[in-house]
C-alpha cells in the first residue's frame, strides 16, 4: 500500500540530515560576514519570503530547486541548511539536494516558525511593486542578481562624470537596470556634433543643457530613478562636495586633468571608479578601487606631454566605440553594486575596434604611489588633482 | 624578433604602422631597435638623459616591466612588447 503524505515525509526525514534553530542561529551568530561557512537556503514560495526570512538567506523556493539551485549553491561540498514554514518542505528537498549530489545537507526543524518563536531574528525584505518586479523580472531571474540584487541597485547612487560618449550609454543602461540614485556632471550644452555618438541626447535638444536632455531620456526610460544634475565643470573647489556619497563613480571625461583629480579624490573618499577612454577606435577600462586594487595613478603616474595627448579638443572617434566602452562600464558599475563577479580591479582592457581585438593587462598597485600609497587623511586638498601644468595641458595641446 | 606594438597616438612616427618586429634580447634592446627602424619615436620614448620617459607605460606581454627589471627584462622571439599611452578621451 502506497503511504500517506505524512508517513511519506516521516520516511523522508530519516534519510535526510536535521537541525535544530539553535544551532544554526550559533553558527550564524558566530560567523561575522562568512556565515560560518553555512548557506541557508529558504526554501518557501514568494508570497512567505516577503514576511521574512532568516539572514543572508538565498531564496530558491522547493518548486524551481532543481532549476535555481546551482546557481545559489554551486559548490556541491558545501554545508547547506534548508527551512521552510515548519520543516516538512524543507526535509523534502533536502532529498532532492542529497540526490543531486550535494554532500553536507541539513533541514532546519520547525522551520522559521519555530525559529521566530525563539525570539531569534528575521529581515523582512523591501517589497518590490508589482510593476517594478514586471520591469526587472529579467534580473529577477538571473542568480546573481535576484530581487535582493535589484534591491541594491535602487538603493544605489551612482555619479557619472560626464553625459557625453561614455555617459551616454552608461545612463542609459543604468537607468534601463534600475540604479535607484544617478547623478550626472556636465557644464556642456548638446552639440550637432555629439550626435554621432551620444545617444541620450536628441536633435531636438541641440542647445539643451546635456544634464537637462540626459534626464529627460532616463526618466523616460524608467521613471524610478531619481536623476541628481550638476550642470557645472568639475573642479578641485566642488569635485569633494559633489562626489561625496555616491557608491561607484563612472569616469568618462574627456581630460587628463580632471581624472587625476578625480582619482585623488576619490582614494581620498575610498569611492570605487569605474574608469574607460577611447580615442580613434581604441578604448581603455579599468575599475580603480581605492586600497584594494591599483589606482589611477599608480597606472600613469604622469600625464603625457600635450602632444601626445589629444584629448582636449575635437578629436576623432568611432562613434560606436563609446557605445562599447559604456556599456562595459554599465557592466562593471552593476557587479560592483550587487557584489556579482570578479570586478575588473587590477587589470585593464583594451580593446581594439579595427582588429576586434581585446587585450588584458596586469595593473600593479605602486607602492611609492603619490597618493594612494598613504592614508586618505594624509592626502591633504592642497595636494589634489597636482598636475603638471594644470591650467596650461589644454591650451598647450591646442 | 619580438613584435612591438605601436599605439595610435605614435603611429605617425612609424609610417602609420600598427606593429613593428624589432631584434634585442632585453626590453631596451627592443626599443633601441624601433628607434633605428623609426628614428622620430626616440624623443616620445626616450627623454634626453637616455631613461625611458616616466609617462610611457611598457608592458611585456601582460606585464609591466617597470614590475619586472625594467630596460633589462629579458625578452624571447615570441614576446610582445607593448608600448601603452594613456588616453583621456570620454
Amino acid at each position: 500500500m502506497s503511504p500517506s503524505g505524512a508517513e511519506f515525509i516521516r520516511q523522508i526525514k530519516s534519510q535526510i540530515a536535521e537541525v535544530d534553530p539553535a544551532e544554526v542561529h550559533a553558527a550564524l551568530s558566530g560567523a561575522g560576514n562568512g556565515n560560518g561557512g553555512v548557506t541557508i537556503v529558504d526554501v518557501r514560495e514568494s508570497d512567505e519570503i516577503a514576511q521574512g526570512h532568516l539572514p543572508g538567506a538565498k531564496l530558491v523556493p522547493r518548486g524551481f530547486l532543481e532549476s535555481r539551485i546551482d546557481g545559489a549553491v554551486p559548490d556541491r561540498s558545501s554545508h547547506v541548511v534548508l527551512y521552510c514554514a515548519s520543516g516538512n518542505r524543507s526535509a523534502l528537498a533536502a532529498k532532492t539536494l542529497a540526490d543531486l549530489g550535494y554532500e553536507h545537507v541539513e533541514s532546519m526543524t520547525g522551520g522559521i516558525t519555530l525559529w521566530k518563536d525563539r525570539g531569534y531574528k528575521v529581515e523582512v525584505p523591501r517589497k518590490l511593486t508589482s510593476e517594478q518586479r514586471e520591469r526587472y523580472s529579467r534580473h529577477m531571474l538571473v542568480p546573481e542578481i535576484g530581487p535582493e540584487g535589484q534591491q541594491k541597485l535602487l538603493d544605489a547612487k551612482v555619479l557619472l562624470l560626464g553625459a557625453g560618449g561614455l555617459g551616454s550609454p552608461t545612463a542609459l543602461y543604468l537607468a534601463a537596470a534600475g540604479v535607484g540614485t544617478i547623478g550626472v556632471v556636465d557644464d556642456d550644452v548638446v552639440d550637432l556634433s555629439n550626435l554621432q555618438r551620444q545617444v541620450i541626447h536628441t536633435t531636438d535638444r541641440i542647445g539643451v543643457p546635456k544634464v537637462d536632455s540626459a534626464q529627460i531620456t532616463m526618466n523616460a526610460l524608467n521613471p524610478d530613478v531619481n536623476v541628481v544634475k550638476y550642470q557645472t565643470r568639475i573642479d578641485a573647489s566642488n569635485i569633494m562636495e559633489i562626489i561625496e556619497g555616491y557608491d561607484v563613480i563612472v569616469d568618462g571625461v574627456d581630460n587628463f586633468p580632471t581624472r587625476y583629480l578625480l582619482n585623488d579624490a576619490s582614494v581620498r573618499l575610498k569611492i570605487p571608479v569605474v574608469s574607460a577612454s577611447i580615442l580613434g577606435f581604441d578604448g581603455q577600462l579599468s575599475v580603480f578601487a581605492p586600497y584594494e586594487g591599483p589606482c589611477y595613478r599608480c597606472l600613469y603616474p604622469v600625464p603625457p606631454p600635450a602632444e601626445l595627448a589629444p584629448s582636449c579638443g575635437a578629436n576623432g572617434v568611432l562613434g560606436v566605440l563609446p557605445g562599447t566602452m559604456g556599456l562595459l562600464q554599465a557592466t562593471e558599475v552593476v557587479k560592483l553594486v550587487v557584489g556579482a563577479g570578479e570586478p575588473l580591479i587590477g587589470r585593464l582592457l583594451l580593446y581594439e575596434a579595427l582588429g576586434a581585438t581585446f587585450t588584458e593587462l596586469k595593473v600593479r598597485r605602486d607602492p611609492e604611489c603619490a597618493i594612494c600609497s598613504r592614508e586618505p587623511d594624509a592626502i591633504s586638498d592642497a595636494e589634489m588633482g597636482v598636475f603638471p601644468d594644470y591650467e596650461a595641458f589644454c591650451a598647450a595641446a591646442g | 624578433m619580438a613584435k612591438v606594438r605601436i599605439p595610435p597616438v605614435l603611429r605617425s612616427s612609424t609610417s602609420g604602422e600598427k606593429e613593428v618586429e624589432a631584434a634585442g634580447d632585453n626590453v631596451g634592446d627592443v626599443l633601441r631597435s624601433l628607434i633605428d627602424q623609426h628614428p622620430d619615436t626616440q624623443s616620445q620614448l626616450f627623454s634626453g638623459d637616455g631613461e625611458l620617459n616616466r609617462y610611457v607605460n611598457v608592458y611585456l606581454n601582460d606585464e609591466d616591466v617597470r614590475v619586472l627589471g625594467g630596460l633589462e627584462t629579458a625578452v624571447t622571439g615570441d614576446d610582445i612588447v607593448m608600448i601603452l599611452p594613456a588616453m583621456a578621451g570620454g
